[in-house]
């Protein structure tokens, strides 16, 4: 099927429409595009979806002339500000992908440094360097969706992708990691003496670190209405320090909105 | 005959992060050679700075999408150089397991995803899917079993959950692990196929000669620690990683580039061929033979083969590893940490090439330097030089543009960069 048609493909008797898609990168690992890449047992029917016109990291010769433009990462340079407005301009659709692209990720807790000049020197001493503090896409364009996560869930892109092929509304957990963790029967993270931060983090990763016995760093962002000044009073009872709660609420941005909330001291 | 060319490629595709080639020939003559990288810096040596030990693995494993296994395990190797903890035998075996699949994984991805095209005539895989869907099949089959695994053994195939200061946060469940044998069996006869396909490809005839950097084995294929050596017959101690390194700024990249004993040297999967070649597994030395790949090689393209070659190894490897890892009893998965004031130095082998990582810690275990030299990093300055090189050698053989821009975009993708990374 070409894409762009609607053509012989349908779903439960809807007619597939499949859109043209681009993927594009900004400040980053380049980790979340890549998950599209590496989930190879669907990877041919998340292709069969969406028509890839333009992804730089696997395809030379892409084009301008697409529907919905994936973005990824965050931005940090003059000239990005620039290609992302062009991108806006072209795409019906934009969706972030990812943390850096929705908070800045951990790219940025450089702006911990009030003098972006101390950061510079730090890594290239005096050898001039362009960069400015770090901004989310929607610092600059308007966002159509956000998709969180460090690294993005590849599971989850693709039900968006098929939610907007066949036209139905896509709907995120208003609900904390920490309900994902109980249904899948996981030791509390804070019995095994592990900071967590699942009681606040959106869900919708199934609760991914705590299934490994690793606590969640909030990757995902505030669930609706997240008990931060419960969720610091259960880690000060388990003895952990300001300072690693502070490590974790910072560590990709997805807080920094409620950082001043529920402090104890 | 064309004897005047113009080759702007800007940014380059099929490759990790952002950076330009641009190439000037007239009347026969080289004007400019340029590899340009302008992938915006994140300043991770900067972010981790005043961070308690226990962010660095963490974070700094997120500077590369690609490799993070790799970034997850020289952070923690040098975190616990400097705290004076050595993992144990199962530690250490699966922390080798599991960067063996990353190896796999990252080799499968650059090799069948991002320069097959070039041999195939398509700007990309996608096409492929229709045309030579065994071909894509069977990458998409050899590249998930390495992810599976990394799964398994890390709690996830990017940016690791149980890898941790100290050994893991929770072990592989065994039977899942026995598994992953008969896959791996399975796949070498894949990886032939592979290289069946590859051996009907006719690489660049194109060679400059290159001092190569890598870890020196002492009885085996090196990965996670040990000495550095270089062609050139230098020789160093993990802790002298900035001697071997020497990075340096320069206007033309965000990336600090490097140099040892000539203008510039290589790292990568040839770089530790080549030093190395004693130490591979025999399935690997035959295939290197029949591809004509014998130490030392300096042809830049042959880089790719060296991949081809350390698939199998690291298949086989790890074949062996699963052996010995299901024969044993599975002891406590972590040992305890006590952070204290020092230096800690690590270097790897990750699938571009060396990387070191380097944390300066207080006496409360606060990062007071933090150092990270990337593979790419240290590739830059060959990269020029060979670009250089080639655009000279084919300047005065009368090239069009399409071809020369073919030539040099594989010339540069068969180094594997890892821009962004490069950049941190």
């Amino acid at each position: 099927m070409e894409a762009g048609e609607t053509g012989t493909r349908t779903y439960l008797g809807v007619p597939l429409y499949r859109p043209r898609v681009a993927f594009f990168e900004f400040s980053s690992c380049e980790g979340c595009q890549l998950q599209i890449l590496n989930n190879e047992s669907t990877l041919l029917d998340f292709l069969s979806l969406v028509d890839v016109v333009n992804f730089r990291e696997a395809m030379t010769g892409g084009s301008d002339d697409y529907e919905i433009a994936f973005v990824e990462g965050s931005i940090t340079r003059d000239d990005e500000v620039k290609r992302l407005k062009k991108i806006r301009k072209k795409a019906k659709t934009l969706v972030a992908l990812g943390s850096c692209a929705c908070f800045g990720g951990v790219n940025q807790l450089k702006n911990r440094f009030k003098d972006i000049n101390k950061a510079k020197k730090e890594v290239y001493g005096r050898h001039p360097i362009d960069s400015e503090p770090v901004r989310t896409l929607e610092d600059i364009v308007k966002v159509d969706l956000k998709i969180y996560g460090c690294p993005v869930k590849k599971e989850e892109v693709e039900k968006i992708a098929l939610h907007i092929a066949i036209g139905k509304s896509i709907v995120f957990p208003k609900y904390p990691v920490c309900m994902e963790c109980k249904r899948n029967e996981n030791i509390c993270l804070f019995e095994l003496g592990e900071p967590c931060l699942g009681p606040v983090t959106r869900a919708g990763c199934d609760s991914w670190c705590p299934n490994s016995r690793a606590g969640c760093w909030g990757c995902r962002g505030p669930a609706d209405e997240p008990n931060m000044e419960q969720m610091k009073k259960i880690m000060e009872e388990y003895g952990f320090s300001e300072e690693t709660i502070m490590d974790r609420l910072e560590c990709f941005g997805g807080f920094s909105s409620l950082m001043g909330k529920g402090n104890t001291k | 005959m064309k004897k005047t060319c113009n080759v702007n490629i800007k940014p380059l595709t099929r490759v990790e992060g952002h950076g330009n080639i641009r190439i000037k020939i007239k009347n026969g003559k080289l004007q400019e050679a340029k590899w340009e990288v302008v992938e915006t810096p994140r300043f991770f040596e900067a972010i981790l700075k005043g961070k308690k030990w226990d962010n660095a693995p963490w974070i700094t494993g997120r500077i590369c999408g690609i490799c993070s296994i790799g970034h997850t395990l020289a952070s923690i190797r040098a975190v616990e150089n400097a705290f004076g903890i050595v993992p144990d035998e199962q530690t250490r075996k699966l922390r080798i397991l599991l960067k063996h699949m990353e190896t796999l994984q990252s080799h499968t991805l650059h090799l069948c995803f991002l320069v097959l095209p070039d041999f195939m005539n398509t700007g990309s895989v996608f096409p492929l899917i229709k045309t030579h869907g065994d071909v894509v099949l069977r990458a998409a089959k050899i590249k998930k079993l390495a992810n599976d695994v990394c799964d398994c053994i890390g709690g996830r195939r990017m940016h690791p959950t149980r890898t941790v200061v100290g050994g893991f946060t929770m072990l592989p469940d065994k039977e899942e692990l026995s598994g992953f044998s008969d896959r791996l069996k399975d796949i070498t006869l894949d990886l032939m196929l592979v290289a069946e396909l590859v051996k009907g490809f006719s690489l660049p005839d194109f060679s400059r000669e290159t001092e190569f950097v890598s870890l020196k084995g002492v009885d085996d294929y090196p990965f996670i620690g040990g000495d550095m050596v270089s062609s050139d017959g230098v020789r160093m101690r993990e802790e002298e990683y900035k001697k071997m390194t020497n990075e340096y700024m320069t206007d033309q990249s965000t990336s600090k580039w490097c140099r040892l004993s000539r203008d510039s040297f290589a790292v990568g999967a040839l770089a530790r061929l080549n030093n190395n070649f004693e130490f591979l597994h025999p399935a690997a030395k035959e295939m290197a033979e029949g591809f004509g790949l014998i130490p030392v090689n300096h042809n830049p393209f042959m880089n790719n083969i060296a991949q081809l070659v350390e698939c199998i190894h690291v298949v086989k490897e790890s074949i062996g590893l699963i052996d010995e890892l299901l024969d044993s009893e599975f002891k406590e998965s972590r040992q305890e940490v006590k952070a204290k004031r020092g230096i800690g130095v690590a270097a790897v082998e990750v699938p571009r090439g060396i990387l070191y990582h380097s944390y300066e810690f207080d006496d409360n275990g606060k990062i007071v330097k933090c150092d990270c030299v990337i593979p790419t990093g240290q590739n830059h300055a060959n990269i020029q030089h060979d670009l250089e090189g080639i655009a000279e050698e084919y300047a005065a053989q009368g090239k069009n543009d399409r071809e020369l821009e073919l030539l040099a975009a594989m010339l540069v993708r068969a180094y594997d960069p890892c821009i962004s990374c490069s950049v941190h």
